[in-house]
């Protein structure tokens, strides 16, 4: 137990929570605003990659680091635009879709990072973001502010705005929209495509600030954790800040938890830590979570 | 209440609006062929007409949802742009559909303001929206709480929230589609109030219905549409409801005529049934009613205060959590639906597409959906298609199916002949108790007609008949004997005569305290 506490009040600790949250922060507001206007982005694992790939290679190349993280967030919103054309004015599967663009998006993020570096056995890297001069727990990169500021953008676009009303009636009964002279169609390919690019940043923040190179497999299903942390949050984006701090935590935990109690449990238990909690926390949480009523539902004008 | 002719809007009123020509098709059917109408300022025009005469497909190109194949639309003396609810929002043009457009998840505020701001303004003024709400509101008299979420109204104040949302948007022109299809006579009372309110301030009001009496209650002129043709426009004063009833249908129109007939043995005893709803009220609360042989009991109430759980209770879809179930002196507070099929239980669901039939299944299939373990129907696991398909034939001939054959896919039958079909599979067994739920909603009067007739006449052979409907003329029309359902509560059985129609609407409306006189009366 006291182990436990020390971790607990050690700022190296808060320090690592807060960088572990933030890809998941970022894909969760993604995916939310994505779920909120009624389409399921499945896409998030591919576009994560593709952000990941996209971002670093761009440094890679000589740009500098801001530009590659817009470079990211542009070639995500390109992929969820792909994501939203197939499953908005063509009414297909969300589910078949989603996991679709997965592939895709992470199939040709290998493809293209081979296609230009066909050598490279150690991935080679690049100079990354750096933790700002401050003290503690507040030394993050210049991207987990940038997370944090957007969980208050998107809260405030949704609930304060006629595009965030828009979104959400959108999300919850588009033939309603219709009714009151929106368009559908316009205002779902939009939150897809922006949804997207929260995705593709949170993806670039492994390779631009977290790590400093991309490896295969780095995304490692952090995709599909935000999907569920978006049922935990409700739908909700403050709710999704303490989902993803929570998931952070039982990570961070457990990491140091392998070195501490290693000798008596293999390892694997501890890895398995957050994501046996996560269900837990679903399961406490989410029973009542009232989820957009249009969720998953194509709309076609003029239909019944 | 006024008589229509002290209202009658003088001709010299601006006109409005001005239908000119309008056509459209759906594939083979000709929805609308060649409507004009005009509109003035102040007027109420009733559209009426029977299912399927094209009245809200004329709505709908009016608002925007379909574009005429051709035709024109003048608002106001300008042309409106067709295909766009947005520009007929622009123009002054506000709709009430029937399947009203809500979001439950949103508050009534925002559900009413929701783009009418422009959409990329970074901030959204709620108080102002909300002073523009309450004054239009207190204005008409259409009492709504802004802050409430839509999913907590009642399903008066959601039409009434919906008609604040075109007054909201400044509608000059207000679309009613079927307006009281889900109110209680004394709602619907109340909603004409309020459009004499709106017309006496220079609003012009359409309102679609296929009910006589409201037709007479709130118009001023009333069209008349049968099968995508304007038949006739009168002004309502000068004309009457048998007139109009012959015009609806181009035929003269009888009423069933039940036999009497002397109740019975009772098939159906349910004594202090309740079932609960997992949280909160339960869904049926210490439910006593009797079915007997030679009876129609009709079950009216407002939809959502326990009709679907008490067909699901008989059913055998869901089970009693306290009292006693009985079919026959059987006790059925465990039985499965197959074992009340097998029972003789004949079930006309409420919702054909969902839960009566397979759509994209064939209609021989539909029609064994039932028995398809009997050994007429399989044999060692194996269907017999032979023998289906020709059972098929015999009881699509029988109940006047119109389809191509028993291969025909079910979903592309007309919604008449899906019942018909309904009727088939569980009419054909001489079943002693028939639950009829919602038995003709959305049928045109031939198609209503023929259910009655079908229903009464097994009530004549002596089947007892559970008629569960939310259409009070139709029970009206075909009970014995009358109970009401609010919150999940049924009244003692009212015999048919000794109730009126008001009564029954306060019953409806949850005013019980005059029950006593009522049953002191009877």
């Amino acid at each position: 137990m006291t182990e436990i506490l020390d971790i607990l009040v050690s700022a190296a600790f808060w320090t690592a929570v807060l960088r572990i949250a933030t890809p998941y922060v970022l894909g969760t507001l993604g995916e939310l605003l994505c779920e909120r206007a009624g389409v399921l982005n499945l896409g998030i694992e591919g576009i994560m990659t593709l952000g990941a790939m996209a971002g670093w290679m761009a440094v890679y190349q000589g740009a500098d680091l801001w530009t590659g993280v817009v470079f990211a967030a542009g070639c995500g919103a390109l992929l969820g635009l792909l994501h939203a054309l197939l499953t908005v004015p063509l009414g297909l599967s969300q589910h078949v879709t989603g996991i679709g663009v997965t592939l895709l998006g992470t199939s040709l993020s290998y493809y293209v990072y081979r296609l230009v570096l066909p050598q490279a056995s150690t991935p080679p890297t690049v100079t990354p973001f750096q933790p700002l001069d401050l003290p503690g727990a507040l030394a993050q990169t210049p991207l987990t502010y940038l997370a944090l500021a957007l969980v208050v953008l998107v809260a405030y676009v949704l609930y304060r705005t006629p595009v965030g009303l828009a979104v959400r009636l959108v999300g919850e009964n588009p033939a309603a929209a219709e009714a009151q002279g929106l368009n559908v169609t316009a205002l779902r390919i939009g939150a897809v495509m922006a949804g997207s690019a929260l995705m593709a940043l949170a993806g670039a923040f492994l390779t631009l600030s977290a790590f400093n190179a991309f490896f295969f497999n780095m995304v490692n299903g952090r995709g599909w954790i935000c999907v569920a942390l978006v049922v935990f949050a409700s739908w909700r984006p403050g709710k999704a800040l303490l989902g993803a701090l929570l998931f952070a935590v039982f990570d961070a935990l457990q990491l140091r938890l392998q070195q501490v109690a290693g000798g008596v449990l293999p390892y694997q238990v501890f890895l398995m830590m957050p994501y046996l909690l996560s269900i837990l926390a679903l399961v406490l949480v989410a029973r009542r979570a009232s989820y957009p009523r249009a969720l998953m539902v194509p709309y076609r004008k003029g239909e019944r | 209440m006024p008589t229509p002719a002290s209202r009658a809007v003088s001709g010299g009123a601006e006109v409005v609006l001005r239908l000119d020509g309008i056509t459209k098709r759906f594939g083979p059917l000709l929805a609308n062929d060649g409507i004009s109408l005009t509109l003035r300022a102040g007027e109420v025009l009733a559209l009426l007409g029977e299912n399927g005469a094209g009245k809200t497909t004329l709505m709908n190109i009016l608002f925007g949802h379909y574009v005429a194949d051709s035709g024109t639309i003048e608002a106001f003396g300008r042309p409106l742009p067709p295909g766009s609810p947005k520009a007929a929002l622009r123009a002054g043009i506000g709709m009430v559909h029937q399947h009203f457009t809500l979001a439950d998840n949103l508050s009534v505020l925002d559900n009413v303001a929701v783009g009418t701001e422009r959409l990329w303004r970074p901030w959204s003024d709620r108080a102002a929206a909300k002073r523009k709400l309450l004054a239009l509101a207190q204005r008409f008299g259409l009492g709504v709480r802004p802050d409430a979420p839509v999913g907590d109204l009642s399903v008066g104040e959601r039409q009434r929230v919906e008609i604040l949302k075109a007054l909201y948007r400044d509608a000059r022109i207000l679309i009613l589609d079927e307006p009281t299809a889900v109110l209680t006579p004394q709602e619907s009372a109340g909603l004409f109030d309020t459009l004499r309110k709106l017309t006496a301030d220079g609003l012009a009001v359409v309102f679609i219905s296929h009910k006589m009496n409201e037709v007479f209650a709130a118009s001023d002129t009333v069209a008349v549409l049968r099968a995508g043709k304007l038949v006739a426009t009168h002004a309502t004063a000068s004309t009457d409801q048998h007139r109009l009833a012959e015009l609806m249908v181009g035929r003269a129109v009888k009423p069933p005529a039940p036999a009497a007939l002397v109740p019975g043995a009772p098939v159906l005893e349910l004594a202090s049934v309740t079932v609960a709803s997992g949280h909160g009220r339960p869904l049926l609360d210490t439910v006593d009613l009797t079915v007997r042989r030679h009876q129609v009991i009709g079950i009216a109430g407002v939809s959502g205060n326990g009709q679907t759980a008490l067909a699901e209770l008989v059913s055998g879809l869901i089970h009693p959590a306290g009292g006693h179930a009985a079919l026959k002196g059987e006790r059925i507070d465990r039985a499965d639906p197959a074992g009340m099929v097998r029972r003789g239980v004949a079930r006309i669901p409420e919702d054909r597409h969902s839960a009566g039939l397979v759509g994209a299944m064939a209609v021989w299939e539909n029609l064994i959906a039932e028995r398809y373990r009997d050994r007429d129907f399989s044999r060692l696991g194996v269907l017999r298609r032979g023998a289906a398909r020709a059972y098929a034939r015999e009881v699509i001939s029988a109940f006047d199916v119109r389809c191509p054959g028993p291969d025909a896919r079910t979903q592309l039958l007309s919604g008449g002949n899906m019942q018909k079909l309904i009727l088939g599979r569980t009419l054909a067994h001489g079943p002693d108790l028939i639950l009829a739920s919602q038995p003709t909603r959305g049928l045109d009067v031939g198609a209503v007609s023929y259910v009655h007739g079908r229903l009464l006449e097994a009530r004549a052979r002596g089947a007892g008949v559970l008629l569960i409907s939310e259409d009070l003329d139709e029970i009206l029309a075909l009970a014995d004997s009358i109970a009401v359902i609010h919150h999940g509560r049924l009244t003692p059985l009212l015999p048919h005569g000794r109730v009126s129609v008001g009564q029954l609407g306060l019953l409806m409306a949850g005013h019980w305290d005059i029950l006593p006189e009522i049953v002191d009366a009877a």
